[in-house]
Order: structure tokens, then C-alpha cells, then sequence
């Protein structure tokens, strides 16, 4: 009924391959990125804002970087915390050593930053695979906490060793800071979100993408084709490190506005994306935003229904916050083992069929 | 469709719980019950919650408005602070009391923006004393260069006003808590010529292997901490492992409740820790609050913390608020007062000793007074030190004056930078 094909015909090459071959995806998808840029300003309060959708649209774009790398690319890495505080210390350096570059682009140079470590700490990568590369990242992230944390140059031999991200604008709207709007805030974050998600897509489906998950399929088969292991697993490194580098930066600057490497980007957080990865999908575009939404959304909105809702204390609801989301986590995973996403794909399927299901 | 349900239902609270009640004062609390660091924060935000509930069974509320109480848990995490921050932020809160360093630094920016009063009571900002920048952060009557002031008053007034040749070492929590007395320590072990080591612990401080291998190969002469959590019992029973002996291992105020030593038994007998109150139940209020929060089951929590000495740190944060808000009242001669109101009533409160026994609370805190200049209040500070056998906290000193000369000053270079930083004029408000 909904999601139907018959009377969709494609007349061109490019037509058929686009992104929402089915015309009710599509529709649903203009009028969704309209929704979300033209409506949602309007509507949007600060609360939730502040406390849901800019936090879920920063995680978004790093569980985008990380299921690159996992997801189509096979490389484990639990090294997402750090490479986000990379993200997030280049920008304060930039921010700070060159007030007037313009915010937009600190973000992007972050990201550059943020890739270039990736490659460096993904050279392993070509020599050990699986759980062994999972080690050698896990060093990543303790080694660069580490040198954020002692190193003085990096959070400008501040007292105190945090990091606070000064006011900047665009279009004269200030993004950063604590003058900052709930809706710039909204906006940039969308930007990037929408870009990170296009370039993700685009980058998925094109030669680069098909490398990628040659490698993750069978790296010494596609050798013998003729996909080059070095290239393709740097690059996965490289546009990984670089969304999960803006996220890192947007995080910091825009949501957070002062952070300390081991508080805000530990070890948790790279777990913290890698089962948004995970429980949103392996390999899949929707299962980013999916599982964002599952582990960033969730816990608020189960907190204001437990609190707020029902007036139970918060302790009492923190607790069982955690219980019911890792109760959440398992019964999805039983459920459908590859996430969010392959469950959405169950239910088109079952609405193209609705109402007469054979 | 469940989770168009489960969005309506939210929709229908948020509406439901949206309109603040005018007439009544909102004094939240970002708490922590949960998390590695619960210890500590349940007991303060008992001894917080306690406080008001008293004042409003017993007095009806401050100047005959009920006061509302509200928690919100941060687990000491920076980001569900803010998350906190900005669902409380919208309901006239009359005043901030984070419990955390790092939620601190991210709220001082919002704060002023939002001109919400804050009170970091003995940790946040240092610099937050200069209210000239600082317009909306407190953090009388103690903050964490008073506290390293005092150790190292203390030390020189054991060893004949000479550090001269000495080790001290500093065991501190790698975060911008543990980080701030460093640059005071640092000018300190210049001027009285003795060395300072500094040892990162990094959270939540579990891990103190390491550490303890190289104090026992430093061998300071005293070790200081600046602990939190897990971290102090852990660091008391390493100190206790390398028979570290226990009166020269000194913690900071956050370091010194009876959740820190319990746990290590009687090895950490003699341990020391700064105090910034008084604590135990000999004071009059508890019988008031025996009365009218414990007895009734009105009390926050398990009610077992009351009297502990992060419980009595809550209520003297509770009561120092309700004391601002009445001054506040009074200034402005209404009784349902605002957050722009309120910090008034902190710029320019006053607490004698004479009030401190009025409240029943004789000789619990030192006497200090606020203005715009100093947010800071006197800075003393006194020592105790745990007795295992009895199982309770001594104080062995009076009041200990930290060099508030070196701090203002220290202050005044950090706040003014911070200034030029955020294209600040310093000045009063009013």
C-alpha cells in the first residue's frame, strides 16, 4: 500500500540508482529535511534543543564516521572518544590562535586535523585486523587523552586544564558560546549533519564505498581484484576520523562549550558510539541516526517520563534509566541482531505488502 | 505507534509540569546519586534537601513563601549537567549548587548570561572571588586556594614556620578540581622554599598503583589530596599498603568524610583532612530537624547520612542560601524574590556569629561577610583528623587564616584575563 513501485518507472540511469529509488521514501525524505530547516526553528525551544536534538545530531554525525569505518569498512576501532577530543582540542587551538577564521571553517580544519591523526593511528590497521586492531586503537584513546591531559599547549596553559570554547558567529548569529541560540546552535548542527550524511551516502555507493566493503568482505579477495588494502583502509581511516573530528569539534564548541579530554571524551564515549553503531545498524546510513537516537534520545526521554512524568525521584530513575535501556540494548539485539536499521527494512517490506499480505 | 504514544505522554508532561508556581521559591539542586562519585553526593544533597524541608515545616517556607525544592541528577557528568541546567533554567531558579568543578566551568558562562546566581561553596572557580567579573558565581566561605593557603599554614605552624627543604607532594584528582590549587601551591613552594610533586590520579581514581610507587620513591614529608569519590578511600588505603604514616597525609575538605575512611578500617587512623564546618549532631538545629523532618519521615534519602560531614556541609549550603534569600527579601522588601534579586541577597550577605547561633548552628561556620570585591567570604579553614577507635572526626585546630593577600591577588590576575578573554568590563552590578 505505502511504498509502492508498480507505476514508479525510471527512465534513466540515474534514476534508477539514486538514493530513494521509491517515490514514497523520497517524498517522505524532502519533506522531512524541509520539515527539519524550516519548520523546526520555529517550533524549537531551548530545552529541547539544548538537551535532545543538538546532542542527538552531534552523535549522529560521529556514529555516520564510525559506521564507515566498522560498518562498511570492517576496521574495529575503539578509538572514537579520543579522535572526538582531537576534534574538539583542534578546534579550540584554531579557534583561539585565529579569532577571525570563521567558525564554519574551524569546524571543517578540525576535521582535516582529526583525519590526519585517524590515518597515522590507522596504519596498523594493514598489519592486524579484528579484535588485535581493536587493541592497537584502544591505545589511541588512552595515548591522546593522555597527551591532552598533560600536555600544557594544548588547553593553553590554562590553570585548570579545560578547554572553553570563546563566542563565534555566523551570518552574525553567534553559534558558539553562551550567547548562542538554541536555533543557530540547531541550525549549524543540522548543516553539518545533512552535508556529513549526503557526503556519507555519496561516498558509500561510489568506487570508494565499493573498496571499502571489498576489504571488509574479503580483504585478500579484493586484493586479488585489484582494490588496493593500503588506500582503501587509510581512506576509511582518513573520512572516519574526519566526521567523527566534526562531531568532536561541535560537541565542544556548540554543545558542550568548556570540556576536559577525560572527562568529556573517555573511553565510555567510544563505546557510547560504537553501540549507536551497532544497535543502529552495521553498514547502513539510517542505522547512524537510528541508534543516536536510540542512546541519545532514549535516556532523556525516559528521564522526563520517570521524573517529570511520574514524580519518582531521580535517583530511583537513574538507575532504572540504565536497567531499561540495557534492557533496550539486549532485546533489540535479540530481536534483530543487525539493528535499527535492518528492522526498518522488515517493516517496509511488510508495508509494501499492507493490507494484503501473501 | 508505541512510540507515538510513549511521545504524547511526554508531550502531556512536559505541558503539565512547563508553568512555574509563582508564588513559591525554587531552589534547585543538580545532585548526583548515581555514578562513581554517588558517595559523596548523596550525602550533600540530603543534608541540602533536609535544610529546606525544615525551614519550610518549621517556618512556613523563607519570609512566608513556601519554598520548592527540585533535583535534578547530574551523575557528575558535565553533559547531563547542562542537560540539567537547561530543564531548570526556564523555572526561576534562585540559585545553583552544581557539586561539581567541571559543571561549574560549563554553567559560569550561562549563568551570567541567564543571570542565574550560583554557589560554588568550597570548590568551582577560585577566581569567581573577583564578583566584579564574576557577577553571578559565589563561592564563600571557602574556595580551593583558601584550602591549599591553610594546608600549607598549617604545615609551617608544625615545623616552626619553615617548609624550607621539605617535600609535598600533591595527589590530585586529574580533572580541573584536582588541577586548581596547583598554581597556589606552586607560588607557595616558592616562597617558603620547600618542593612541590604533583601526581595526577586520573577519574574516577581507582587505579592508584602508580602513583603510591612513586610517592614511596619520592618519600614527601607530607602528602596533600585532592580527592573525590572512590578516589580517597582508595588513595587512604595505598597510603596505608606503603605505611605511609597517616598524620602527614592531609586531604582537602572533599576528602575528609567519613565515607573516605571508613572503608580502610583502622588503618587510616590519623589521617587529616581540612574541615570548613563543624560536623556531628551536637548542634541545636537537629533537634529541630529531628523534629520536623526526621521523626515526621519528611527526610530526603535514607536518612542515615544526618550528621555526617558532607550531610553537614549540604545543610550549611542550604542554610547560607536561605540566609541570602531573606537578605535578598529584606533588600528588596518582597517576598517572592527572582534569581537577579537573589544574588542581591548573596552580594550582600552577612553571617555573624551571633546569627550562627540564632540558626542553632553556634560556632559551625566562621563569621564572613559578602560584597561585590570578594565573593569569597574569610577563607578558614580548620583540621581534623579521623580516630579510627572512636570512629569519629576530631578538630585539632581552631580556625586557620589562609594568606588571602597572595589569593586575592592570584585571583584578581586569573579573573582579570578571563575579562579580556570575553570582552569584559569588570564592574559591579546594581
Amino acid at each position: 500500500m505505502l511504498y509502492r513501485e508498480a507505476g514508479d518507472f525510471k527512465t534513466s540511469y540515474v534514476a534508477d540508482s539514486q538514493t530513494f529509488p521509491i517515490k514514497f521514501d523520497r517524498v517522505g525524505y524532502y519533506v522531512l529535511l524541509g520539515f527539519a530547516f524550516l519548520v523546526m526553528p520555529l517550533i524549537i525551544n531551548d530545552y529541547w534543543a539544548n538537551s535532545i536534538v543538538v546532542p542527538f545530531l552531534i552523535y549522529t554525525i560521529a556514529a555516520l564516521g564510525l559506521n564507515i569505518l566498522i560498518g562498511y569498512c570492517g576496521q574495529l576501532s575503539l578509538g572514537t572518544g579520543a579522535f572526538m577530543a582531537v576534534g574538539a582540542y583542534g578546534s579550540y587551538k584554531l579557534m583561539t590562535a585565529f579569532p577571525e577564521l570563521n567558525i564554519v571553517f574551524v569546524i571543517i580544519i578540525a576535521g582535516f586535523i582529526t583525519a590526519g591523526v585517524g590515518v597515522l593511528f590507522g596504519l596498523p590497521s594493514l598489519r592486524i585486523k579484528g579484535f588485535y586492531l581493536a587493541v592497537a586503537t584502544l591505545a589511541a584513546q588512552f595515548f591522546l587523552i593522555w597527551l591532552f591531559t598533560r600536555t600544557a599547549w594544548f588547553y593553553n596553559y590554562s590553570p585548570t586544564g579545560m578547554i572553553s570554547a570563546p563566542q563565534r558567529e555566523v551570518f552574525g548569529f553567534a553559534v558558539t558560546g553562551p550567547r548562542a541560540s538554541a536555533v543557530s546552535m540547531y541550525m549549524i548542527c543540522l548543516c553539518f549533519l545533512v552535508i556529513s550524511a549526503w557526503l556519507a551516502r555519496n561516498l558509500t555507493r561510489g568506487s570508494l564505498g565499493r573498496q571499502w566493503m571489498a576489504i571488509r568482505d574479503m580483504d585478500i579477495a579484493a586484493e586479488i581484484i585489484g582494490v588496493n588494502p593500503l588506500m582503501a583502509k587509510l581512506t576509511a581511516f582518513a573520512v572516519s576520523s574526519f566526521f567523527i573530528g566534526i562531531s568532536g569539534a561541535l560537541l565542544f564548541a556548540v554543545y558542550l562549550g568548556a570540556a576536559e579530554a577525560g572527562e568529556a571524551f573517555g573511553i565510555d564515549k567510544s563505546f557510547l558510539v560504537l553501540f549507536m553503531v551497532i544497535i543502529g545498524g552495521l553498514g547502513s546510513i539510517f542505522g547512524a541516526f537510528a541508534g543516536a537516537f536510540f542512546l541519545i534520545v532514549g535516556p532523556v526521554l525516559l528521564k522526563l517520563l520517570l521524573v517529570n512524568g511520574l514524580g519518582w525521584p531521580t535517583d530511583l530513575a537513574a538507575h532504572l534509566e540504565i536497567m531499561i535501556i540495557g534492557a533496550l540494548i539486549l532485546v533489540f539485539l535479540i530481536l534483530e541482531p543487525h539493528g535499527i536499521a535492518a528492522l526498518w527494512r522488515t517493516i517496509k517490506e511488510k508495508l509494501r505488502l499492507w493490507p494484503f499480505p501473501y | 505507534m508505541k512510540m507515538t504514544r510513549l511521545a504524547a505522554t511526554l508531550a502531556a508532561t512536559m505541558i503539565a509540569a512547563g508553568p512555574a508556581l509563582a508564588d513559591t521559591l525554587h531552589f534547585p539542586n543538580l545532585s548526583y546519586r548515581t555514578g562513581p562519585f554517588a558517595a559523596g553526593g548523596i550525602a550533600f544533597a540530603d543534608g541540602y534537601a533536609d535544610y529546606f524541608t525544615l525551614i519550610n515545616e518549621r517556618d512556613g517556607g523563607i519570609g512566608g513563601v513556601p519554598i520548592r525544592y527540585s533535583e535534578c541528577e547530574t551523575a557528575y557528568n558535565t553533559e547531563r549537567g547542562v542537560e540539567c541546567y537547561q530543564s531548570i533554567r526556564n523555572d526561576s531558579p534562585l540559585v545553583l549548587q552544581p557539586l561539581s568543578t567541571g559543571i561549574t566551568y560549563q554553567l559560569i558562562p550561562r549563568t551570567m548570561e541567564d543571570g542565574i546566581p550560583m554557589h560554588t561553596m568550597g570548590y568551582g572557580r577560585t577566581s569567581a572571588l573577583n564578583g566584579e567579573v564574576f557577577n553571578w558565581t559565589f563561592n564563600y566561605p571557602a574556595n580551593y586556594w583558601d584550602g591549599a593557603s591553610v594546608i600549607i599554614n598549617y604545615l609551617l605552624s608544625e615545623n616552626d614556620n619553615s617548609l624550607e627543604g621539605k617535600k609535598i607532594a600533591l595527589l590530585y584528582h586529574n580533572s580541573a578540581y584536582g588541577r586548581e590549587p596547583i598554581p597556589t601551591l606552586t607560588t607557595l613552594s616558592e616562597r617558603y622554599g620547600f618542593e612541590l610533586v604533583t601526581i595526577g590520579v586520573d577519574s574516577p581514581g581507582q587505579e592508584q598503583g602508580s602513583q603510591w610507587l612513586q610517592i614511596r620513591r619520592e618519600r614527601p614529608d607530607y602528602v596533600v589530596m585532592w580527592g573525590w569519590g572512590v578516589m580517597n578511600p582508595t588513595a587512604i588505603q595505598e597510603a596505608a599498603n606503603i605505611r605511609f604514616p597517616m598524620e602527614n597525609f592531609i586531604g582537602v575538605w572533599w576528602s575528609g568524610s567519613q565515607q573516605d575512611v571508613r572503608p580502610v578500617g583502622a588503618a587510616a587512623h590519623g589521617y587529616k583532612a581540612l574541615a570548613m564546618h563543624g560536623t556531628g549532631t551536637d548542634y541545636p538545629i537537629y533537634e529541630d530537624l529531628r523534629r520536623y523532618v526526621i521523626e515526621p519521615g519528611k527526610f530526603a534519602g535514607t536518612g542515615d547520612e544526618v550528621g555526617s560531614v558532607l550531610y553537614s556541609r549540604g545543610m550549611y549550603a542550604a542554610m547560607l542560601a536561605v540566609e541570602a534569600a531573606k537578605k535578598a527579601q529584606e533588600i528588596h522588601g518582597v517576598a517572592v524574590i527572582t534569581p537577579a534579586m537573589m544574588r542581591d541577597g548573596m552580594a550582600n550577605l552577612e553571617i555573624t556569629e551571633e546569627l550562627m547561633a540564632e540558626l542553632g548552628l553556634p560556632d559551625f561556620g566562621p563569621a564572613f561577610s559578602v560584597s561585590c570585591q570578594n565573593h569569597g567570604g574569610s577563607g578558614a579553614a580548620m583540621i581534623q583528623q579521623w580516630d579510627a577507635n572512636a570512629n569519629e572526626w576530631n578538630l585539632i585546630t581552631d580556625w586557620i587564616e589562609p594568606d588571602r593577600e597572595l589569593i586575592m591577588q592570584m585571583a584578581m590576575e586569573d579573573s582579570l584575563s578571563f575579562a579580556t578573554e570575553n570582552n569584559m568590563t569588570p564592574a559591579c552590578l546594581n
